[in-house]
């Protein structure tokens, strides 16, 4: 497709229930610029023309009811009315072909593989930054480098067992990094719980799609973490280690936990004696080998990182370097998905690879240059500015629909302290149909699929399609106003 | 199993069994109002409160919407229906990769159920079926338990906690019952008052099956004490409190089972053999007082024993 195609907007009547279905700039999942059904989508197409609109109602009721019964909620913490909130389900599914997935797939473990060298390279020897590729400085002086993990030995060389990347396709119909979440990147309950709620709402059309199935996900989770437990603990102990009930992705943590049968624990039920680990049972103390920790670098012991942390274990990092536990994701992950390393990823490839990136970078100005500093604040009002260490959707200036305040604000911020800060330009993320009011109509959306990395690199060929709701925005996160919905990948 | 969990499964059954008797007291209680006379049904009211082990609200009006709001809905009384299932259900979602989800969408179902209704949604036409949707909840809850949750440790500290609750409950039931119509404190035989008794324990079909229509304050003691076929007699329950707690003491093999499994069987002993006329002569409150009194050593003995013991005698050895 070129460039000229792309850009022309067409606005052709579709039937009913397309009728409020804008074509935009972006790249649309479903209809070619021509307003056609592309393959992947022409039988859920055909359906939704000759399905009744009440039908399509009825079963959002049914699976709004399912969600709700099932308490898959979660939490938001500017709100003080109702903490828990059902996350918003659309309808229709996001569907991926077997060729684009086939690209996808080879681009993230490159990708993975990558990156987890580059950590264990800069907590040991540091060769990539002794050769130049990365600079130093930005290194050591990211918020998430954590100086007490230099020299530590982690099980088999893996400090990231569990990604979720976010993707965004492009106006040219390929797809883009935007993020790599490499600390504990959440979501991937609502992978699974859109899948089962879809094939109960929608179990003919979901049959005869042809689509690869997710549902192993929890048993190639938990063969991830039992690669990391040290060889002499034949059957090791595996737990998932919760914030606890207040934590926005409680209920994610429960469900996980229950999905490979293992023990999900607090802080509080964990104590270090002599260098191992131990926690408390009604049989006594018992010993834990690995952890899948959900709880963030800052609070996991207060002996070594916040002292004010009450979620935590005093001593974990003592055990940890004492080979005694293995921990997944390991700590100082944050270093390799700041949001400054990130323009850094393609180097990366090449360097340790030898290849040559299969997944896009979203191009990005680093607000430490002073070159690009100058370049991002002449153009804040096309620009998105996003804080380095920020997730969730928070710390973020999106300039065309940013007011001239919000822009003044966020150039006083970038002045004071230009390391915190990089600049993108504002990208329209691709539109899918979704069901909303009644009607199907066209909303952005991105795709975070998830990556476990035990023996090796596997991708569970699905992700979870983090919807923007509202019309023209471009925000998926669930905490400002995003939903998702099931993401097929098809066999052929 | 984690001592967190085993604490949490414990609390979840034993305030899902406090908001099924409770709702059924009160249910039983709002029926009796309609043929007693109001100063009869204020006493009877004070009675219910006791038996709850709820202080009177602050103003002391023996009003009957004011008395069944704060009894179910009120928030601020700790153990209100609603407080029960809301804590209940708080615990469940503490243990939700403990509990199967069926379990789980059914205390939430409930939850969700009285959570969004107010006294006033059901005073006027059907208190009687709220409180039935409240049993049927308990009920439903039960039974799914029984027919999806692995019978394993937690499974017994389910029911343990159950039957302890139970036990106390009818306990004290009995005791506040018995203070006012015992022939001795020369009220005389109340026929509704000992119907009402039987029915609070859902009883008087058990009861009328073994002693027929026949009703005695001897004979319902009997049967509500020592019976060890009827569900909701003492006899039965701590005889299940005593079967769940070796059940546990087998699963962890914990040499600290042994203290707890002694006062088990200490108190079903009490039972056992225990004989209705002998019970009367040697006092039946101070009876019914210590059956109270070693529930609540169970209590204490299960938590010392499993969830909070000290670690350093762990070490030590």
């Amino acid at each position: 497709m070129n460039q000229s195609q792309s850009l022309t907007t067409v606005q052709m009547p579709l039937p009913t229930p397309f009728t409020g279905y804008h074509l935009a700039t972006a790249y649309d999942e479903m209809f070619s610029p021509a307003a056609a059904a592309r393959p992947a989508y022409a039988e859920l197409y055909q359906r939704l023309l000759e399905m009744p609109a009440h039908m399509l109602e009825e079963r959002q009721k049914a699976a709004d009811t399912s969600f709700y019964h099932q308490g898959i909620t979660f939490t938001v913490y500017s709100d003080d009315q109702g903490t828990e909130r059902i996350f918003p389900y659309d309808l229709l599914p996001r569907i991926i072909n077997a060729a684009e997935w086939d690209t996808l797939e080879r681009g993230l473990i490159q990708r993975i593989t990558a990156l987890n060298l580059f950590l264990q390279d800069i907590y040991h020897d540091g060769r990539i930054l002794n050769d130049g590729v990365v600079p130093r400085e930005l290194v050591y002086s990211c918020k998430h480098y954590r100086r007490q993990m230099r020299g530590i030995q982690v099980p088999g060389g893996i400090y990231v067992s569990v990604v979720g990347t976010d993707l965004i396709r492009m106006p040219d119909g390929s797809f883009a990094v935007l993020e790599d979440n490499l600390r504990v990147p959440s979501g991937v309950s609502y992978m699974l719980a859109n899948r089962s709620v879809m094939k109960q709402v929608f179990p003919r059309l979901f049959g005869s799609a042809g689509v690869r199935p997710i549902d192993h996900y929890g048993q190639s989770l938990l063969a991830t973490l039992r690669a990391l437990a040290p060889r002499h603990r034949p059957d090791p102990a595996i737990v998932l280690l919760t914030p606890g009930v207040f934590n926005s992705a409680y209920y994610e943590h429960a469900f996980l936990a229950r999905q490979m049968g293992i023990s999900l624990i607090e802080g509080r039920d964990l104590l270090v004696h002599d260098n191992v680990l131990y926690m408390r049972t009604t049989a006594g103390l018992q010993r834990v080998d690995v952890i899948y920790r959900r709880i963030d670098d800052d609070f996991i012991d207060p002996l070594h990182f916040r002292t004010d942390s009450t979620l935590g274990v005093p001593g974990l990092l003592n055990v940890y370097r004492a080979g005694n536990v293995a921990l997944a994701n390991s700590l100082g992950t944050g270093v390799a998905d700041d949001k400054a390393i990130y323009a850094f990823v393609p180097a990366i490839i090449r360097y340790y690879l030898a290849e040559e990136p299969i997944l896009h970078n979203v191009e990005t100005y680093l607000c430490l240059d002073e070159r690009q500093r100058k370049h991002v604040l002449a153009n804040l009002d096309k620009l998105v500015v996003k804080a380095v260490g920020e997730s969730g959707g928070y710390g973020m200036l999106i300039g065309p629909h940013s007011s001239a305040g919000e822009r003044e604000k966020f150039r006083e911020l970038i002045m004071a302290d230009p390391r915190n800060y990089i600049a993108q330009p504002t990208i329209q993320l691709s539109t899918a149909p979704c069901f909303i009011d009644g009607r199907v109509v066209a909303r952005h959306v991105d795709l975070r699929p998830y990556i476990l990395y035990g023996e090796k690199v596997t991708i569970v060929p699905g992700g979870l399609t983090r919807v923007a709701l509202k019309e023209g925005s471009l925000v998926v996160n669930s905490s400002q106003g995003g939903g998702s919905k099931d993401t097929w990948v098809l066999q052929e | 199993m984690l001592s967190r969990v085993a604490d949490s499964l414990y609390w979840l059954s034993r305030y899902l069994e406090r908001a099924e008797h409770t709702a059924r007291l009160t249910d039983v209680q709002i029926h009796l109002m309609l043929d007693q006379s109001p100063a009869a049904s204020a006493q009877r009211w004070g009675r219910v409160l006791t038996s709850l082990h709820m202080l009177p609200p602050r103003d002391e009006v023996y009003d009957a919407r004011l008395l069944t709001n704060y009894i179910t809905f009120d928030a601020a009384n700790p153990n209100s229906i609603v407080s029960c299932i809301t804590n209940a259900r708080e615990n469940a979602r503490q243990l939700r990769e403990h509990i199967s989800s069926e379990m789980w969408e059914q205390i939430n179902t409930l939850y969700l159920q009285v959570k969004t209704q107010r006294i006033d949604d059901i005073w006027e036409t059907q208190p009687h079926a709220w409180f039935v949707a409240v049993k049927e909840g308990c009920h439903l809850f039960q039974g799914i338990t029984d027919t999806t949750m692995n019978y394993n440790e937690g499974y017994q500290f389910i029911q343990a906690a159950r039957y302890l609750e139970r036990a106390t409950s009818v306990a004290q039931l009995l005791n506040v019952h018995f203070e006012t119509f015992n022939d001795e404190n020369g009220l005389g035989f109340d026929f509704l008052e000992w119907i009402g008794l039987l029915k609070s324990c859902t009883a008087f079909e058990a009861y009328c099956k073994v002693y027929m229509a026949d009703l005695r304050p001897d004979t319902i003691a009997e049967f509500l004490i020592l019976n060890r076929e009827f569900p909701h007699s003492i006899g039965f329950s701590v005889k299940r409190v005593q079967d769940a707690l070796l059940e546990i003491g087998e699963d962890t093999q914990s040499r600290r089972a042994r203290g707890v499994n002694r006062l088990a069987g200490r108190l079903a002993a009490l039972v056992d053999y225990g004989q209705i006329d002998e019970i009367f002569a040697a006092g039946f409150q101070a009876f019914l007082n210590e059956m109270m009194r070693q529930c609540a050593q169970i209590h204490d003995a299960i938590f010392q024993a499993y969830v909070v013991y000290p670690v350093e005698r762990e070490f030590s050895e």
